[in-house]
């Protein structure tokens, strides 16, 4: 399979990747790790006049922390945060899902930024930002703005990213109360390299035995990455009993709307929502548990 | 548009569309046709090179992308007549049937042994996991990668003793 032909560009900062965009918005595709963009250019569900590859553009891959926050570069890697075992100790959740995407050698080149502005509905990424509460930063020549995870998706492979603007970085608030929170990431996949059938990412905070706070993140189960609203407020505020966890899967399972299809058919993925909510919270509250 | 990298220690530089694939580049213009096409929809692994040292699937990055880095494909694993103890893994352990994805999984192989000296089945069946085999089930594949890492020990340890005369002249 070949692309339809195409303009390319390497901008060699953000500033002159910014002017570009500007230039050419709608036009210009943004290129990262390519592991989304590649293959719809190669079955030509997209044919950009421009291809802009940000991969020589300094400042936008890495990890860093402090006790607030998580700061990851757009253009991190998914191998890099599987490899990050300091993340262990303030975000299990991170290494659990980074695991999980695709295959070794598409984590050896595909991003986090990318996974999220490509938007796929069975993206992983997505719901585990949906359960943090992440705010990604997002850059254009008129200056940079913080979206939450929350209001980034929009709809299949759409997001509220104009189209002159990068996104550059994805914050995780720690809440300096890291020591007591938890998270899973499970996923269902026939096999490895496949898109999920089911995905559910789970974080909890506790504070005195009471759920202060809950996340959850629902992957391939949508027309985006679905954050399960109802489902968080059933537990939040609430000592974690088996009642209020049963419930808030129930929540999260009416809160899913998948389709039929090879992987499943709804009905089955959405029991399965109700099941990866049940465990996940039943380990993200264990992991908490054990740090309080 | 000009794209230069350097593939198997050696210096090549081309011409080249901005759609060009990698592995087309690899296989049409510098004619190295170990790499394979196989599913060529980043499934199977088949086009795997390393890139800096780490295995990616080459049709599913653009030649342009590669400007200025290393690569290593098939045809770089022996030094002169020396085969790589991967590839000696793979002969001695009967690694492969038809072959299509032998480079693939030796160029894996490879990358996890510079990692992981030493690696267990679980974490060979895991480095392994985006590449596909049709015909041998795996289990010689594995097994020649556990051979390549104590073929590999056996080529450190008998160097080593001229490795430490050296250091312990310096010191």
């Amino acid at each position: 399979m070949v692309p339809a032909a195409f303009d390319f560009r390497a901008p060699t900062s953000v500033a002159e990747a910014l002017t570009v965009l500007r230039e050419h918005g709608d036009d210009a595709k943004v290129l990262a790790g390519g592991q989304s963009l590649i293959p719809l250019l190669k079955l030509r569900f997209a044919s950009p006049a421009l291809v802009v590859d940000i991969g020589r553009v300094p400042g936008l891959s890495g990890i860093e922390a402090d006790a607030a926050m998580i700061r990851i570069g757009a253009r991190t890697r998914h191998v890099d945060l599987e490899r990050d075992t300091s993340l262990d100790s303030m975000c299990p959740i991170l290494r659990e899902a980074a695991r999980q995407i695709s295959d070794p050698l598409v984590r050896n080149l595909g991003t986090v930024g990318g996974s999220l502005c490509h938007a796929d509905p069975a993206g992983d990424w997505g719901s585990v930002m949906l359960a943090l509460e992440a705010q990604f930063v997002a850059r254009s020549l008129s200056g940079e703005r913080t979206i939450p995870a929350g209001d980034f998706f929009q709809g299949p492979f759409s997001t509220a990213l104009r189209p002159d603007e990068v996104l550059t970085e994805i914050r995780i608030p720690l809440a300096g109360a890291a020591r007591r929170s938890g998270g899973s990431y499970l996923k269902l996949e026939r096999k490895v390299g496949d898109f999920a059938t089911v995905g559910v990412a789970v974080q909890v905070q506790l504070t005195n035995g009471t759920v202060e706070k809950a996340g959850i993140g629902l992957t391939a189960v949508g027309p985006s990455n679905l954050k399960a609203r109802s489902a968080e407020q059933a537990l939040t505020g609430r000592e974690p009993s088996p009642g209020a966890i049963a419930e808030a899967a129930g929540l999260a399972a009416e809160a899913a709307e998948p389709k039929d299809d090879v992987r499943g058919s709804a009905a089955y993925k959405k029991d399965v929502v109700r099941v990866f909510v049940k465990r996940g919270l039943a380990s993200a509250l264990a992991q908490a548990t054990a740090r309080g | 548009m000009q794209v230069s990298v350097r593939i198997n220690g050696q210096q090549q530089a081309a011409d080249v569309e901005p759609r060009l694939l990698l592995v087309d580049f690899i296989r049409d213009q510098l004619r190295l046709t170990g790499t394979h096409v196989g599913c060529d929809t980043s499934s199977c692994g088949a086009c795997t090179v390393l890139l800096d040292g780490e295995p990616v699937k080459s049709c599913t990055m653009l030649a342009v992308q590669a400007d200025g880095r290393e690569l290593t494909t098939v045809e770089g694993l022996a030094k002169g007549a020396e085969l790589d103890p991967v590839q000696v893994g793979f002969h001695e352990e009967h690694g492969l049937q038809c072959g299509f994805c032998t480079p693939g999984m030796m160029l894996v192989g490879k990358a996890l042994l510079e990692r992981n000296p030493d690696p267990t089945e679980d974490e060979i069946r895991w480095a392994i996991s985006g590449n596909i085999c049709r015909c041998t089930g795996y289990v010689n594949i594995v097994k020649s990668i556990r051979h390549a890492a104590r073929l590999q020990a056996e080529r450190a340890t008998a160097e080593a003793p001229v490795a430490a005369a050296v250091s312990g002249g310096e010191s």
